[in-house]
């Protein structure tokens, strides 16, 4: 239930005792804004006193006659006008001339009310008066928080690409000054780091590239049946030397085809995330199993790993951009932060979910569960066809 | 180059890099670099030994780690300089220093120093902060 306070600006008694009547304590459903909005009222015989009020305390809505014995309405709307309240006016208006109404909408007024009116004609407008209003700050509400998500984005990610870049300055200002000496053979571990903090920012840009053309639709899909047997084996290959230079055994479960309708660049996505992450948090000598089943509607894919593990408190946090669980544990395992908030986007295209369970020191495993045919049925028809 | 041998330097951060490389600058001035990547850790080791000047990033697995580290390794050796080390300022518009006094009460740290950190700046604060103490040892 929202309070929207009423405020009437009328010169004559009766006028404001019958809103008052009709309009305090009033509730009404707003259905348009899926809301339940009570009434209040305070009244106001003069427009100076009127302003007075408006400046203690902002109504929500104004009805405002036109006709005052000290200011006009209309001036009293051009006052308003240079504060710019946030709130929506009802013109009273006895003999509506169109002249009036032009300068009254110039100066801000929503709506007019002419006199005389019945009870439910006022409601009426101010029902009216009431949605525009709660619509308008519900807009607002909204690019307020669109901007404050844009602007967490940039500078987490300015953070995450500065970090390496500082890294590279401060390696190169230790070769400069020559802090190991004059053998170069000293500096190959400083010229190691570099390039690695190097591969790490092309990894993070091309996962940034892809989560934009994800979030923007603009990335084109392109559709077919795609089995996913054959896009986890193609991820197990990309993984495999980095898995057997520490030793790690990759294991697939599953019985061929499983088809999905798809884009296969983007379940590729998925099987490369998923099972790089399960190595690159692996102990040596693990192992990451990679299970696919298949049911009527869906497909679900598991990767388990048998490495460091997660508390459910760094779980919770795991899917929001560039959240690196950042411990002992994972402090030299270079990562974009990204990967898995990819994964989630992507799964989201399929009405899919994804879901991660992790001990500690023994392993994660995370699952992803697709519909097989998430495609609308219009374009799914054309695929068809 | 003034020498620090058998000073201890306590550096905090979790990115191995920079550990990497304010322990070879460290190192390359004489100092016994004790390196630690988590708050946790750092925390740890102060309870037990006093360094002799500690660097630390600020943030780390939490936001404010290097203010509450700052905090409690001056509460406990209010003689240890502390530096802190980020890039926080550029990053975040988010400004601070440490120069005068009001600063110095809320933010518990002697100098505030941007990464990468330079070895000139470097020698020029240590002298600053330690110089008293090594003319005299």
């Amino acid at each position: 239930m929202v309070e929207l306070k009423v405020l009437v600006i009328d010169d004559e008694q009766g006028m404001r005792l019958a809103v008052q009547r009709s309009l305090d304590g009033y509730i009404v459903e707003l259905p348009d804004v899926d809301m339940n909005v009570r009434f209040g009222v305070t009244m106001a015989s003069t427009g100076e006193e009127g302003l007075e009020m408006i400046e203690e305390s902002t109504p929500d809505i104004l009805l405002l006659d036109h006709k005052l014995p000290g200011i006009s309405g209309l001036e009293v709307l051009g006052e308003l006008e240079k504060k710019d309240p946030d709130l929506m006016t009802v013109m009273i208006t006895a003999y509506a001339s169109l002249e009036t109404a032009i300068v009254a909408t110039k100066r801000g007024a929503f709506d007019f009310l002419a006199k005389p009116f019945t009870p439910s004609e006022m409601k009426a407008a101010v029902c009216k008066a009431a949605k525009h209003l709660i619509l308008q700050r519900q807009t607002k509400k909204l690019q307020q928080e669109r901007r404050q998500v844009r602007f967490q984005f940039l500078s987490v990610l300015s953070h995450e690409l500065k970090a390496p870049l500082a890294a590279i300055q401060g390696y190169l200002y230790l070769m400069r000054d020559k802090s190991l000496g004059t053998d170069i053979s000293q500096y190959d571990k400083i010229v190691g780091r570099c390039l690695a903090r190097i591969d790490g920012m092309y990894k993070m840009i091309f996962d940034l590239l892809d989560l934009t053309r994800i979030e923007s639709g603009q990335k084109k899909r392109s559709l077919s049946k795609v089995d996913l047997c054959e896009t986890a084996r193609t991820a197990v290959e990309t993984a495999e030397p980095s898995a057997r230079e520490r030793e790690i055994d990759i294991h697939l479960h599953f019985k061929d085809p499983v088809f999905i309708v798809g884009d296969s660049g983007e379940l590729e996505i998925i099987f490369n995330n998923l099972v790089s992450n399960a190595v690159k948090y692996n102990r040596d000598g693990g192992r990451v199993d990679v299970k696919i089943e298949d049911s009527e509607e869906t497909a679900t894919i598991s990767v388990s790993d048998t490495g460091i593990g997660m508390t459910q408190k760094e779980v919770d946090r795991l899917f929001n951009e560039f959240v690196r669980i950042k411990n002992k544990k994972t402090q030299n395992i270079a990562g974009s932060g990204l990967g898995l908030s990819i994964v989630k986007k992507l799964a989201k295209l399929y009405n899919g979910t994804v879901s991660a369970e992790s001990r500690p020191d023994e392993g994660s495993t995370f699952t992803v569960t697709l519909q097989k045919d998430s495609v609308a049925p219009e374009s799914a028809g054309s695929e068809s066809s | 180059m003034q020498n620090y041998n058998n000073k201890t330097a306590l550096v905090v951060d979790d990115d191995p890099d920079f550990l990497e490389q304010l322990g070879i600058q460290l190192s390359s001035m004489g100092f016994e670099v004790v390196k630690k990547s988590t708050q946790e850790e750092a925390q740890e080791y102060i309870e037990n030994t006093r360094p002799d000047v500690a660097f630390l990033d600020l943030m780390m697995e939490n936001m404010d780690a290097g203010f509450v580290l700052s905090y409690e390794v001056k509460k406990r050796y209010p003689q240890t300089p502390v530096i802190l080390v980020t890039a926080v300022s550029s990053e975040t518009g988010m400004e601070f220093d440490a120069t005068t006094q009001d600063e110095r009460t809320w933010i518990k740290a002697d100098v505030i120093l941007s990464k990468p950190v330079r070895l000139e700046q470097l020698q020029k604060e240590l002298n600053k902060l330690l110089i008293g103490e090594t003319s005299n040892g």
